[in-house]
């Protein structure tokens, strides 16, 4: 351990809600984006999911809405090193979107894309069982724009760069393909418990 | 160290997106060292540049950043993400420059107790995104410690003597709150907020300042660079798409 001289780190209370390498970020909700927010209305919006699937479908917003609804309330991570604790999105499960497209039993990854044309890469086993949601709502209000409004991906359980703002649509693969942080030198999964920020993590 | 960047793998049906400029090496990412302080270099009121000896750094390329680490003595550690204010050229030597930011744990440590002989540990260089070659003529927005990535661009402009065209636009608070003021030129032009010398203007930065530069494209086109809080990142962004930027030309570093 390389301790810093005279360093204490601000008075701490034990907490195990906290991966490592994190901290609380209390009221604060960081806005951590490269492109420009998109003026994008929910008229706009629309989201896909194709690639390795028997029925790729696009969802305008008023269909993506009749789907049965799903709320997140837990923790986000983002790689910059915050956490926020209890935090409450709504939107639907993407259960609810792969259901439709229905993926081969050859799809193991994803990627995720945003109407800006950002990317990121998720294994297909982190975005189905209830981990993942599409979202406009945070907090009971609709999405800000700059955190990803009208909608965007939730994968809460991973560093939040993988829950795409703005996102379009999902395409399924048979392998991995790196996204734009990817390509950028972060982690290919991003799970903030085992402190995946770096490829080479 | 980084290598030119290939294609990306997957190219979405969707407007604009902005490729990555260099491939970031694992790693180095992905290791932490110990970088020893050996000097500290007042810049304004708030801000202080902090000069480190990291012997075996492997280099970086202006505008990417790197995470700090500090360690307290019960294993307690807090870490940072903060640009690299130095040119590549500074070889063995990074320099950061950090806001003084009220009751913040990382830089209040700097700014009250750090000294030089201090150890801290860094990982990087990290991100390939905001990175600047030197190649493309390069249009600097900042405010604030926003500056900082781009300072570095400046001066690695300068160490090479590159005749490629660079401006940098940078608003501060007033004159004494410009950061590096003693070392900006001819490339510069800065936007004060709430105090300014005589005959220079007191506002936001606006069209007004944005409009020329774009008037004046060099051949290819100018790459943006914005770095700043969020606030300023929306506000800077918003007017250079407005005076006719392309969005897919424009890259943004956030400080959260
Ligand atoms: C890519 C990137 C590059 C960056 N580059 C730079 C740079 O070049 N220079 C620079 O100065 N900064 C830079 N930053 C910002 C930097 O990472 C830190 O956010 C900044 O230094 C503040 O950290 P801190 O530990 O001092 O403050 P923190 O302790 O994180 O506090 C931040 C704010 O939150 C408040 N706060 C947070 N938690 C608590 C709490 N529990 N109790 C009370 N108050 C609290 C503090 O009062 C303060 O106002 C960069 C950020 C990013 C993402």
């Amino acid at each position: 351990m390389n301790v810093t001289r005279g360093f204490t780190g601000r008075p701490r209370v034990n907490n195990t809600g906290l991966p490592p390498g994190q901290y609380d970020a209390g009221d604060d909700w960081p806005v951590l984006s490269a492109e420009v927010t998109p003026d994008l209305s929910p008229a706009d919006w629309t989201f896909r999911v194709d690639g390795l699937v028997e029925q790729p479908h696009t969802w305008d917003w008023d269909e993506a809405h009749a789907l049965p609804a799903s709320a997140y309330e837990g923790d986000i991570h983002c790689v910059t090193s915050w956490s926020k604790f209890g935090v409450r999105f709504a939107g639907v499960s993407l259960d609810a979107f792969l259901a439709v497209a229905r993926p081969h039993g050859s799809a193991t990854h994803a990627v995720a894309y945003s109407h800006t044309g950002y990317t990121t890469n998720l294994p297909l086993a982190d975005l189905t069982g209830g981990q993942a949601w599409i979202v406009w709502e945070y907090d009971g209000k609709p999405l800000p724009a700059e955190h990803g409004g009208p909608a965007r991906l939730l994968v809460p359980h991973l560093y939040f760069w993988k829950s795409a703002k703005w996102v379009a649509g999902l395409t399924l693969l048979d392998h991995d393909e790196p996204g734009f942080w990817e390509q950028n030198g972060y982690h290919a999964r991003g799970n903030p418990w085992e402190e995946q920020r770096y490829s080479g993590d | 160290m980084t290598e030119a960047l290939s294609s990306p793998a997957f190219a979405p049906v969707t407007r604009f997106a902005v490729p990555g400029r260099i491939a970031v090496s694992n790693r180095t990412a992905a290791v932490w060292q110990t970088a020893t302080l050996t000097e500290v270099r007042r810049e304004t009121p708030y801000v202080s540049t902090f000069r480190f000896a990291v012997p075996a750094w492997q280099g970086h390329l202006p505008g990417q950043h790197l995470m700090l680490r500090l360690t307290a003595e019960d294993g307690y550690t807090a870490q940072r993400h903060y640009s690299i204010a130095s040119p590549p050229e500074d070889s063995g030597h990074i320099e950061l420059t950090l806001d003084h930011v009220e009751g913040g744990e990382v830089s209040g440590w700097f700014h009250t107790v750090a000294e030089p002989g201090d150890q801290v540990e860094v990982r990087g260089p990290l991100s390939g995104f905001f990175a600047w070659p030197g190649d493309r003529p390069a249009l600097l927005v900042g405010a604030g410690s926003g500056v900082v990535p781009l300072m570095s661009m400046v001066r690695h402009h300068r160490a090479r003597g590159l005749s490629v065209p660079l401006r940098l636009l940078v608003s501060a608070r007033g004159p004494e709150e410009l950061i590096y003021a003693r070392e900006l030129g001819a490339e510069t032009t800065p936007v004060f907020t709430r105090s300014a010398p005589d005959g220079v203007p007191v506002g936001r930065m606006s069209t007004a300042h944005v409009a020329p530069l774009l008037a004046d494209q060099p051949e290819g086109g100018w790459e943006a660079y914005v770095c700043g809080s969020n606030a300023f990142a929306e506000h800077a962004s918003r007017l250079l798409v407005e005076a006719g930027q392309p969005v897919d030309r424009i890259r943004i570093e956030r400080f959260g």
